[in-house]
């Protein structure tokens, strides 16, 4: 760590995990209710638990993102923040949203669209808090040295804040409140959160390999140029059956397609540098989470979204358990995994020691990705079995979930190994650093100016 | 990457690329809010009944079980076409009463089947949410989904 204020990440990153806890056990009680419908049926039924279960989620990527970019930006813009003062407060005075919003569903105090559940006044608080962040680290780019990750970092920040004012938007005409609802998540997760992705990747891969920043920022635009000239048009494929016009199935088809490029073109990247780099940096373990979320997300994002994305397919999967093997997946592998790569990275240059608990950290990205792709082929055959049934015989709806329930108890089981490999993941990162580890010697050798 | 492919090169096409695909999107979506007022969808018939049930839809959050036309939880059935599927384009009365009589038996309470939950909707309520259902299922949705059943 070369700046005092990169610690302002911290409380992020703690802020996350917490999240991630809150996320990952509704999601498992949410896996449970699936397979034993009664189960608090009446006390917290499954649509607060959903809701919980991705607001967690969104909110708590969204905090890594936060933390990512006021661990990396002084470092690339070589100079400390233009207020961790102002950190700081934005940090608690998101953590407090986050917090009432999930502690108000509880209580049924919510909105209804999708996502975007949380009460006016939050929605409010959180265009704050944006603006707190993008002025501070705005602040610190432009006093600084620009580099093309900054560059792409703080463009992929301002974006979410910009397309997040949609939210505000709800017309009364349902096509054109979802029309303009894929304004945000889309526009979100197929669009400006690749970047923020990318650039984090892109700095992983400049810390990690030692390859030459030329070489790593050429690629960088390649990979987010592929990610928004497919991305923007990308968004037909939500355009195809919601009362918008039918051009959007070719549109939608041929550009939705082009999105597998991007991710593709980020695992050639990720396992050329590392190949290309001659350093044998010593955080293996922040290095394995860095090519499999290139890997996973090309796997989840690219793959499982093309397999339902053109039209003619997707006129039968729209809407079953493909969609959601493919959420999953997608979320998993392009913005859970980057975040815990970046985690894994920082962690032991905040708190002053070489890389500690390389195995343990090693051994949870193996149970976590293993349980996520387990889950994903559960819910693909669930899919493919409801969508043949359903769409294709007719079937009514409960009689076909009653014939898939075995899958749902793969995907249970596959969620507890996730949730484990989550507990490992925790104690690896926050848990005491041993003996040997405490100082920073092996991180001094990899980053000389520290 | 060849060295003719320069740094300058990838950010010029980057940002140029971006702005060209972003104009492009946002024309094609503009051109799309008028048909959806002016085709896709029956802006004669959205009455403030119709939006009351749309905000009986969202103040139960109805969406994080249901999808509606394919967006939304995979935990309960599709209510985009659930007017079709009650019988309620040729008898509207009739599927309006079905509706009624669902909303109110829940929960079933049945062991081993998903359970919805009560929610203490006013007969206003109910007849609203019809409404908004009704409305919904003739949005023009290019013939999906491919079976009544949702």
């Amino acid at each position: 760590m070369k700046y005092e204020s990169q610690k302002v990440a911290l409380p992020y990153f703690y802020g996350a995990l917490a999240l991630f806890g809150v996320q990952l056990l509704v999601g498992l009680l949410a896996g449970t209710v699936y397979v034993l419908p009664n189960v608090l049926s009446e006390l917290l039924p499954f649509n607060i638990l959903r809701m919980i279960h991705t607001n967690a989620l969104i909110v708590w990527l969204l905090m890594g993102f936060f933390g990512a970019a006021y661990y990396l930006i002084p470092e690339e813009a070589e100079r400390e923040l233009h207020s961790p003062k102002l950190a700081y407060i934005q940090f608690g005075l998101f953590m407090f949203g986050a917090l009432a919003a999930v502690v108000g569903y509880v209580f049924r105090i919510h909105e209804g669209r999708e996502f975007l559940e949380q009460p006016t006044w939050i929605k409010v608080a959180i265009v704050v808090v944006a603006l707190m962040f993008l002025y501070n680290i705005s602040m610190t780019v432009l006093k600084g040295r620009r580099t093309v990750i900054t560059n792409i970092l703080v463009m992929g920040l301002w974006g979410i804040a910009l397309f997040f004012l949609f939210s505000f938007y709800n017309p009364t005409n349902l096509a054109l409140d979802k029309m303009y609802w894929w304004y945000v998540v889309h526009l979100w997760v197929e669009g400006v959160w690749e970047l923020v992705m990318a650039s984090i990747l892109a700095f992983l891969m400049i810390k990690m390999t030692g390859v030459d920043r030329e070489i790593v920022e050429k690629w960088l635009y390649a990979i987010v140029g592929l990610a928004l000239f497919s991305g923007l048009l990308g968004t037909g494929h939500h355009y195809y059956w919601i009362g918008t016009p039918g051009y959007w199935q070719w549109i939608g088809s041929l550009f939705s397609t082009l999105e597998v490029a991007p991710f593709f073109f980020m695992v050639v990247f990720a396992v050329k540098m590392v190949l290309k780099g001659g350093r044998d940096h010593p955080n293996k373990a922040a290095l394995l989470w860095s090519v499999g979320c290139a890997v996973t997300a090309f796997f989840g994002a690219g793959v499982w979204g093309f397999l339902h994305t053109l039209s003619w397919v997707n006129y039968y999967t729209h809407g079953t358990q493909v969609t959601a093997a493919h959420g999953h997946l997608a979320f998993f592998g392009a913005y859970v995994m980057i975040n815990l790569a970046i985690f894994s990275y920082a962690m032991p240059h905040l708190r002053g020691v070489a890389p500690y608990h390389q195995t343990l950290n090693k051994a949870s990205f193996w149970l976590m990705t293993g349980g996520m792709a387990v889950m994903t082929f559960a819910l693909t055959f669930a899919g493919v079995v409801q969508v043949h049934l359903q769409r294709v015989m007719g079937m009514d709806y409960m009689t076909v979930q009653a014939e898939v329930a075995p899958f749902y108890w793969v995907r249970l089981a596959a969620g507890a190994a996730v949730f484990i490999g989550a507990v490992l993941y925790l104690y690896a990162l926050l848990g005491p650093v041993p003996a040997g580890r405490k100082t920073a010697g092996m991180g001094a050798a990899v980053q000389p100016a520290e | 990457m060849t060295e003719r492919f320069t740094k300058a090169a990838a950010r010029n096409i980057f940002y140029g690329g971006s702005l060209f695909f972003f104009a492009a999107f946002v024309s094609l979506t503009a051109a799309s809010h008028i048909y959806v007022v002016n085709t896709g969808t029956d802006s004669k018939g959205l009455t403030d009944s119709v939006a009351r049930g749309k905000h009986v839809w969202e103040k139960n959050s109805c969406i994080n079980c249901h999808t509606l036309l394919g967006e939304g939880a995979y935990f309960a059935p599709e209510l985009g076409n659930v007017w079709i599927r009650y019988g309620g384009d040729k008898d509207p009365e009739g599927a309006r009463a079905a509706l009624a009589g669902w909303m109110a038996a829940q929960p079933s309470g049945i062991e081993g089947r998903r359970q919805m939950p009560q929610f203490h909707l006013t007969e206003q309520e109910v007849n609203d949410l019809a409404d908004f259902l009704a409305w919904t299922s003739r949005i023009n949705t290019q013939n999906w989904p491919p079976k009544i059943s949702g």
